[in-house]
């Protein structure tokens, strides 16, 4: 691979611990460091969200008349007609400019002149693409794919040009997203966007336990996490109530947790899910969280929970999963084997969280194994062990564990390049700094925990929170990798999820990929709500950010 | 209510027997058994009475007959399995009786009696009959074979208030007419029998005035798209008027009024900074004849448009600072002998207002500010009540505005609005109307209440979850008896009648962690 390939945002030092994580592909196009604050050179760029790292644009306007534009690929393309990858990219875009064009346009700027006045040498008529290095067609986007993509808007041919095929799926949203409609005409600037994200992993966690979301409502959350340029589903798939996770090694497990049998995902759904999420360059990354949040697991699953005692009796519940069998061992290490190959994504989520100690405290089995192992009174120990074991497992399959951070907490024996994810609020800059000066990578979540909703314009204080804010070396800095919006089921199903979602996530969507220096809110709120009514014009419920209309509302 | 205690014991007991616990809201008085009869939906009919009143061509109780059967057997009716065991024989027609021919009455009480002799349904008024017939749509149950069964049961039921509303805001947001036109049907399940249509406010204004077609072309947040026409106001009348509600329209004037400022010049004061206008509006001008002439042709087309007997005219928040800044406002003061009292100019505007709403032969309700600036309104007004703390309580406000004798409505504590996390229901749900101090007689004049969806944040994407099933809570607490008010036995009916909704199409977000056997399914 000889050719130069497009600048990347992202600091060397990131790739080096992705090197270090096991996860680096080789990357021999990568440019020169780019650091230049953004630039919004006209007011036609309030339509961009999230804001490219650099948009020049000329007053010169071009025009578009949608029966008259094209999509194609360049000749020197590494991508042609036979990445299916591509031309599906494509086809979202082609669906978009042709059958419902109406809806995802704006109607801001008329052409003065009507249709047929129009000059042609002003006239848009192709958005050429051109991917530069192996395309990566027919792989799963990763942690390490490249996103990063040149945009120039000129007549008559525009063009999009990304390393890979995951810089193209960025971009062509913003082709859409430049043009402005009146009627039938279409005018955009003439302009030129380079852009990267600042952050490799930009998530949505949902939860299909306490609410099942049907597919079709996961189908239309990754479509708007394509329009945000989110690339990760973080699926936390089961917990307490429900299992709804279709296992091919233990059929019982969703057959006895699940709410119902309909409320159930099957492999040929998962497969579904992931497949839709590629198109999109979305990764899937699942979530198995235990020892504690278990509960459905005992109904298909004998001996899995630890039974709780009450006054030496059995007292007929169960709490988290029994640490000291080795049955428990060999069962997660078949369940985990079908997960790490069901779920392509290098990652695995294996929770962690809220281990509550009463239940194993209560049972006398599991006091005398803590004995036994010279665990003390520390509970944290034994769900050390437990993890330790579970983290051992899954090195062992060649993937790496991200867990919640009372794993960090806890002082187990973390293995190197575990990544932490963050999610307690209070003082979580502190523990930012803590889990990186201890070298292990983090996400963000702490401030982005979408349930908690309140009255008014909420979006503001997620979309000012600054992840690298906190008391740190430039390498601890580095060890961020990102950060995920969280929608929690407790109060959420299918039919309050897309508004709850939109655009409040939005407002983390850029904040992960866009600068730093992106914080003007007056600014912000000008283009989200523009961004806001085209999601709603594209079919997604997304809610409104203050009075006012959008001009293609009202079909949903 | 003499006797509600006893009553109210057998209610208890017997609703944790079978099916009943599928009511919402709860009945004043309900009978039911394990027994039950069968349902054949394709013999199953709504069949009048010989001694009813009305009749085949009563247009209400047709159309119902016809949405209910739509909503319990839908197309299910001709692929229905015959059941293996019958209890009983089957359950072949409801019969329905009304006593009253006309359909002014705001009472609706109803007996609704199913045995081996009768499946009854008796009612004063046809209004009665609906509220019946809803809850005969709730007492039907399917068996996981699909059998449709419903228990023998005895029920006497009656609203506690006469005035339960819900108040949608189609000015900061435009609300699609199939929103409204849901909403109303979602209202009906609700036993809800007000719609307050906050038609126009400071953001835009959608009605489309056929004396001012300019106060909607002007006004509109887009004179195409987002205006309701004459037709489309009809529509939603007479769709309400077939679910027994009663459309409440309000202007609200002097303030809120932004948006009437393009279609009717010199309508809004013009504000001064220093000497000069500002370019900037406020208040309706309350200084000049032209405003009453204006309001007066405004409001006959009002009146003519809506059918109820009451407007609303708002009259909330009104900010002084403007008119303060007017040198002609000013010299009105001074020449009408207001002082600096900006309250007096306040009053005088709506006192001529209210003057011009009652030669239209009218009733009104107004914003409780009214009655706390002390403008002088007839005896008959009623006053919404709807702030929390300030000036006082609220508790207090419905205190001070009976024992003034006004009729109150109360809003303050159902602003549906305002979000939190968790289960905020149960607050709602937990407000007690009549838990001021206050004679009997105060107590009488609390006619209702009304939960508030205002539109800052909301519309067509966000409206249906956030009002259902929380308006839920409202509406039994205006229906159902003040005893019933144990959250259990409400959220275990509550998570129930939300399933009911998602089966019958409704976005009614959830309550807690669970699933329903019918999710909602995108579109």
């Amino acid at each position: 691979m000889e050719q130069r390939g497009l600048g990347r945002l992202r600091l060397p030092g990131l790739l080096a611990l992705l090197a270090a994580l096991g996860v680096l592909v080789v990357q021999a196009a990568l440019g020169r460091r780019r650091a230049q604050t953004p630039r919004i050179s006209a007011s036609r760029n309030q339509n961009l969200w999230p804001l490219p790292v650099t948009v020049r644009t000329t007053p010169r306007l071009l025009y578009l008349s949608p029966g008259n534009f094209f999509f194609g690929h360049s000749p020197t393309s590494k991508a042609g007609p036979s990445c299916r990858m591509n031309n599906n990219g494509l086809k979202i875009c082609f669906n978009f400019s042709h059958t419902g064009i109406m809806p995802i346009f704006f109607g801001f700027d008329k052409w003065p002149l009507g249709s047929d006045n129009v000059p042609r040498k002003m006239e848009l008529q192709k958005l050429e693409v051109s991917v530069i290095m192996d395309p990566e067609c027919d792989s799963f986007p990763s942690i390490t794919s490249d996103e990063s993509y040149n945009l120039l808007v000129q007549e008559p041919v525009a063009k999009l040009t990304a390393n890979r095929v995951w810089g193209v799926l960025r971009g062509k949203f913003f082709v859409v997203s430049l043009l402005f409609s009146s009627k039938e005409i279409f005018t955009a600037n003439e302009s030129n966007i380079v852009d990267s994200p600042r952050f490799p992993h930009r998530g949505i966690l949902i939860d299909t336990s306490r609410h099942f979301l049907p597919i079709k409502t996961i189908l239309k959350t990754l479509d708007a996490m394509a329009f945000n340029k989110f690339n990760v589903l973080h699926w936390h798939i089961v917990d307490d109530q429900s299992f709804p996770y279709q296992s091919i090694t233990f059929p019982e497990l969703s057959n006895k947790g699940s709410y119902s049998l309909s409320h159930v995902y099957t492999p040929n759904d998962v497969r579904t899910v992931i497949e839709y999420a590629r198109f999109r360059g979305i990764r899937v990354l699942p979530e198995f969280d235990s020892p504690g949040h278990t509960a459905s697991w005992g109904k298909g699953q004998k001996d899995v929970l630890t039974p709780c005692y009450h006054s030496r009796e059995p007292s007929g519940t169960f709490g988290p999963i029994n640490p000291i069998l080795n049955s428990t061992y060999s069962f997660l290490s078949k369940l985990f084997k079908e997960i790490s190959t069901v779920f392509p994504d290098k990652f695995i989520h294996l929770g962690g969280d809220e281990v509550d100690f009463h239940c194993w405290k209560s049972n006398p089995a599991v006091l005398h194994f803590m004995r036994n192992k010279g665990f003390g009174k520390k509970f944290e120990k034994l769900q050390s062990f437990y993890m330790q074991k579970v983290l051992d497992m899954i090195s062992a399959m060649k993937k790496t564990s991200i867990v919640w951070q009372e794993v960090f907490d806890d002082e187990g024996k973390l293995t190197p390049g575990t990544v932490v994810q963050v999610w307690k609020k209070r003082n979580f800059h502190m523990k930012l700094r803590k889990i990186t000066a201890a070298g292990f990578p983090v996400i963000i979540s702490a401030p982005w925990y979408l349930d908690l909703i309140s009255y008014g314009e909420d979006w503001t204080g997620y979309y000012l929170v600054e992840p690298l804010n906190f008391a740190g070396t430039p390498e601890q800095k580095q060890l961020v990798i990102g950060g995920e919006a969280c929608i929690w089921g407790e109060y959420v199903d299918a039919t309050n999820l897309t508004p709850r979602l939109w655009p409040r996530a939005s407002a983390v969507g850029e904040r992960l990929w866009s600068h730093q220096d992106v914080t003007d809110l007056e600014d912000a709120y000008r283009r989200l709500i523009r961004h806001r009514c085209r999601m709603v014009g594209r079919g997604i419920a997304a809610q409104p950010l203050l009075p006012g209309y959008c001009e293609h509302e009202g079909r949903m | 209510m003499a006797g509600s205690t006893l009553r109210f014991s057998l209610l208890l007991a017997a609703a944790f027997a079978g099916r009943a616990t599928a009511l919402w809201p709860w009945p004043q008085y309900i009978q039911t058994s394990e027994l039950r009869y069968t349902i054949f939906p394709h013999s199953f009919q709504f069949q009048y009475h010989l001694s009813s009143a009305a009749q085949v061509g009563c247009s209400v109780l047709d159309e119902a007959f016809q949405r209910y059967r739509d909503l319990l057997f839908g197309s299910a009716a001709f692929r229905f399995p015959h059941p293996i065991v019958l209890t009983t024989g089957p359950l072949g027609k409801l019969l329905i009786v009304v006593l009253q021919r006309t359909c002014d009455s705001l009472k609706s009480e109803d007996t609704l009696t199913i045995n081996d002799e009768q499946c009854l349904l008796l009612s004063e008024t046809v209004w009665g009959a609906l509220r019946g017939l809803e809850t005969f749509s709730q007492l039907i149950w399917r068996s996981p074979e699909g059998t449709f069964y419903v228990n023998k049961t005895d029920i006497e039921d009656f609203p506690r208030f006469p005035h339960r509303g819900l108040l949608l805001d189609t000015s900061r947001h435009y609300l699609p007419l199939s929103s409204i036109l849901d909403t109303l049907d979602v209202m009906a399940y609700n036993k809800f029998n007000v719609f307050h249509w906050h038609l126009v406010d400071d953001s835009s204004f959608p009605y489309e005035s056929f004396t001012f077609p300019d106060l909607t072309k002007k006004g509109s947040y887009n004179p195409a798209t987002h205006i309701y026409t004459a037709q489309d106001v009809k529509e939603v009348i007479e769709y309400a008027r077939l679910r027994g509600i009663r459309v409440l329209a309000e202007f609200d004037t002097p303030g809120h009024t932004l948006s009437w400022g393009p279609g009717v010049p010199g309508l809004l004061t013009p504000c001064y900074s220093g000497s000069h206008p500002s370019g900037t509006f406020g208040p309706v001008n309350p200084a000049l004849n032209n405003t009453y002439e204006f309001m007066s042709t405004f409001f006959l087309e009002i009146s003519t448009v809506f059918p109820d007997f009451y407007l609303h005219l708002g009259g909330d928040e009104v900010d002084f600072t403007c008119w303060k800044s007017n040198p002609d406002i000013q010299a009105f003061m001074k020449k009408k002998g207001f002082g600096d009292d900006f309250k007096k100019l306040e009053s005088f505007y709506i006192q001529t207002l209210l003057d011009i709403v009652s030669a239209y032969g009218k009733g009104y309700v107004v914003w409780q500010e009214v009655f706390d600036n002390k403008v002088k309104v007839r005896p008959d007004t009623i006053i919404q009540v709807w702030r929390e703390e300030i000036p006082v309580k609220y508790v207090k406000e419905m205190a001070l505005v009976t024992s003034a004798g006004f009729r109150a409505l109360l809003s303050a504590p159902w602003y549906l609005n305002h979000i939190t996390y968790g289960p905020d229901w149960k607050e709602i749900y937990l407000v007690e109307p009549l838990a001021f101090e206050g004679s009997p007689e105060q107590k009488a004049l609390v006619i209702g209440g009304e939960a508030c969806m205002w539109g800052e944040y909301v519309d067509s994407t966000n409206l249906v979850p956030r009002l259902w099933p929380r308006a839920g809570a409202v509406a039994e607490r205006l229906w159902s008896n003040k005893m019933v008010s144990n959250l259990d036995f409400a959220f275990k009916r509550l998570a129930h009648f939300r399933c009911e909704l998602l089966r019958r199409g409704v976005q009614a977000q959830p309550l807690s962690v669970g699933y329903c056997d019918m999710e909602f399914e995108q579109t």
